[in-house]
């Protein structure tokens, strides 16, 4: 006869069985029954944490810096609604995490229990799938299929909601985990069309001024070095998104930065004059294009993407590719050598249009060279901060942000030189995201420098998860940049006239050094040059190996982001932008 | 870009929650749906789905693409693409007293309408037809006549021999 298990086996034998080696959990009575058998499993490390929202943050970081699933357990009513915000937020930026919670129901859903939501209908439009267990026999197919939907094609986040009646008995069942996954309604595409891929390589041969154009689609799939392969191969010029970032290493001369709102010059440039661009994994977000119609008027798109519902949402394309971006460049490089052994003339292909671009590259650097003049005793300004932490870290630490100018300081900052190492909650700006990002990112890669850059209205939203981190002793490094004001709220309403400018609140905020002392972590202030790189020095050594540092970077109130300029589209208009 | 009528052929899984995605989809992007008609398929693990809306080009093709990204719907095909035969049931109760009971009846018979209920003032009469037919006898019949009008929803099939199937999504 087969052995049998209660409900809590069956299901942590489940996520044993799909390499599932943390949860990250925030108990409640619904969910203690699985406590138990949680505990006693060896191959699962447990992390409770002080919020469900912090709980879905870490379990986003951890997803999206080691593409496995992040997976959250919450009890039901308030438990499992607090979890809306991270749900959404792993939804926006294609985040794989599974989410559990627990309904309950003694026999009737939906009957007004003590602690009952119907979280299947409060996460519908955030989740990519979601499932009801209403028998125990259903755990292993449901967490097998779960792990699927949410890592394959578009990643995202799936929903569990395990009725109380199903695990409250404690019948013992047999446990059957099904050969494969069989669902009829979802198959990813798996690579792209042959003749259309064909089509693609000739059209950039064709043409004289191309750009690549990368996003987040290319770090999840896993193509970043087949992007750079077919980069340096054809010679083409790459831009990313925000959530690209990393695609291609920062500091490569084909990277041109951040394309949209906050990038470089020479990107929106490079993308107002291209005659043809080859979008790859992104969707074109309106912070990529702001007024789409006037984005790229001389180009025609190729765009790849593993989610049709991505093409032609927002710019038309002139070439659709459905498939994932890794095989789709795959291909794009094996036609690419191929046509190299037929003919030799590949060199000079884009050389008129890299003088373009090389000189336009040349007066940005300029103008930044005249601007980043360091000074010790004056106000410190974010340009500065983030020069000095990119020095630090390479950046090669993980580095997570909040939303805001911080963010954004860091995103054009920062030269990311692999994929993976950039987490940002980009899609929906989701603020409090940074400090439980940078914990999951720790519990995934316990020996790697993880860094948190937060500002001081977002360190506000999950300060509680500094106690998870006590708990855990997570070496995590935060620097705080404080203006004591809604630094890019006060920007945005600076910038649409006749809107009352956003007054700050310094005289309200706690003293952050105590405040994170109080936690029992160490904390350092740091208001000039000076003390900025001798916090950093505390941060990063040695000594501080095993330790969380927070730094509370005091900043010039009034410093602002630079925003885009081009010439040829309207991406430096800033009156479309909201904050 | 005009609103033009569209009639999507929607099959997904039978089973709860799933009719919810689906309409979700639809009030999320604040687009209204005229009708709708669902029931099982000769599968009863399948359910089919006929959704009638008015939509511009754009917005159609992204609400598809949408509808196929739902892990519980296998297939979607806009009929309005299609040789296709559209189909609306209608029940009325039509108020028929006196002279007027026989006009009522001639009128129901040239519309190929059944009586299926009569009482010594009222007829209910069945109607099938594509939905202008049905709206063309509510005219005849007169807006002081009609008590009470339900409606199942356009349902419709492709003509030809080819029939929709839950084979792979995409085709």
């Amino acid at each position: 006869m087969n052995p049998k298990f209660t409900t809590d086996e069956i299901l942590v034998r489940a996520l044993v069985s799909q390499g599932i080696e943390h949860v990250f959990w925030h108990p409640g009575g619904a969910r203690l029954p699985y406590y138990n058998a949680l505990a006693k499993c060896e191959d699962i490390t447990l992390v409770l944490v002080r919020h469900e929202l912090g709980a879905c943050h870490m379990a986003d970081g951890y997803a999206r810096t080691t593409g496995r699933p992040g997976v959250v357990m919450l009890t039901s009513g308030s438990g499992a609604s607090n979890s809306i915000t991270g749900i959404a937020n792993a939804y926006m930026d294609s985040a794989p995490i599974i989410v559990f919670c627990s309904r309950e129901s003694r026999g009737d859903t939906d009957s007004d229990q003590f602690d009952e939501t119907d979280m299947i209908g409060v996460s519908r439009p955030v989740v990519k799938h979601s499932y009801v267990v209403q028998s125990s026999t259903d755990i292993p197919r449901v967490v097998q299929e779960a792990v699927f939907v949410a890592t394959s094609g578009r990643p995202g986040p799936v929903v569990i909601d395990i009725l109380r009646s199903a695990h409250e008995n404690r019948t013992k069942h047999e446990y059957v985990m099904p050969s494969k996954v069989s669902l009829r309604g979802y198959r990813p595409a798996e690579s792209g069309h042959a003749g259309q891929i064909k089509k693609a390589l000739e059209a950039l041969l064709r043409s004289t001024r191309p750009v690549i154009c990368a996003g987040g689609g290319v770090i999840q799939g896993d193509a970043a070095s087949e992007l750079l392969s077919f980069a340096e191969r054809l010679k083409l010029p790459v831009t990313t998104s925000l959530m690209g970032l990393g695609a291609v290493p920062g500091s490569n001369d084909l990277f041109l930065g951040m394309v949209g709102i906050h990038g470089t010059r020479v990107a929106n440039d490079a993308i107002a004059h291209s005659d043809l661009i080859l979008a790859i994994g992104t969707r074109f977000d309106d912070r990529v294009t702001n007024d789409p119609r006037q984005f790229c008027p001389q180009a025609k798109v190729i765009h790849v993407d593993i989610d049709p519902s991505s093409i032609s949402k927002v710019i038309t394309a002139d070439l659709p590719i459905v498939g994932p971006c890794k095989e789709v460049l795959t291909i794009l490089n094996q036609l690419a050598r191929e046509k190299e052994e037929l003919s030799s003339n590949g060199d000079d292909q884009y050389a008129t249009w890299w003088e373009q671009l090389d000189r336009w590259r040349e007066e940005t650097s300029q103008g930044t060279q005249q601007n980043s003049k360091l000074d010790d005793s004056a106000m410190l300004r974010p340009e500065d901060v983030v020069q000095v932490l990119y020095e630090a870290t390479q950046g090669d630490a993980y580095t997570t942000t909040d939303v805001g100018q911080h963010q954004l300081f860091v995103a054009q900052g920062f030269k990311f030189s692999t994929p993976r190492r950039w987490v940002t909650p980009g899609g929906l700006g989701t603020m409090g995201f940074g400090l439980p990002a940078a914990l999951g990112v720790q519990f995934a890669f316990p020996s790697a420098t993880v860094v948190c850059v937060t500002g001081e209205s977002s360190f506000l939203v999950n300060l509680q998860e500094l106690s998870t981190c006590r708990q855990y002793e997570l070496p995590i490094k935060v620097f705080c940049f404080n203006n004591g004001t809604l630094g890019m709220v006060k920007q945005s309403t600076q910038i649409h006239a006749g809107e009352c400018e956003l007054r700050g609140y310094p005289e309200s905020m706690p003293d952050f050094v105590q405040l994170v002392e109080s936690f029992g972590h160490r904390a350092l202030r740091a208001a000039t040059l000076d003390e900025l790189k001798q916090a950093v020095d505390v941060a990063f050594s040695n000594e501080c190996k095993k330790e969380t540092v927070f730094v509370d970077v005091t900043l010039d109130p009034d410093a602002i982001l630079s925003s885009a300029k081009s010439r040829g589209n309207n991406l430096d208009d800033q009156s479309m932008v909201d904050a | 870009m005009m609103p033009v009528k569209h009639i999507l052929a929607i099959l997904f899984e039978n089973e709860a929650g799933a009719l919810a995605r689906v309409l979700g989809l639809f009030a999320q992007r604040n687009m209204n749906i005229e009708s709708l008609s669902v029931a099982p398929t000769e599968d009863s693990t399948i359910s089919r789905l006929t959704l009638l809306t008015m939509s511009d080009a754009p917005t159609i093709e992204q609400i598809t693409k949408q509808l196929n990204r739902l892990v519980g719907v296998i297939k979607v095909v806009d009929l309005v693409h299609v040789d296709h035969v559209e189909r609306e049931l209608m029940l009325v109760k039509v108020c028929a007293e006196g002279e007027e009971r026989q006009e009522i009846k001639r009128t129901c018979d040239i519309f190929r309408g059944q009586i299926v209920d009569v009482t010594t003032n009222t007829y209910t009469v069945q109607l099938i037809g594509p939905t202008a037919k049905l709206l063309g006898f509510l005219e005849a019949i007169g807006r002081a006549h009609i008590l009470e009008v339900v409606r199942s929803g356009t349902c419709g099939i492709t003509r030809g021999a080819k029939a929709l199937s839950a084979g792979p999504k995409g085709v």
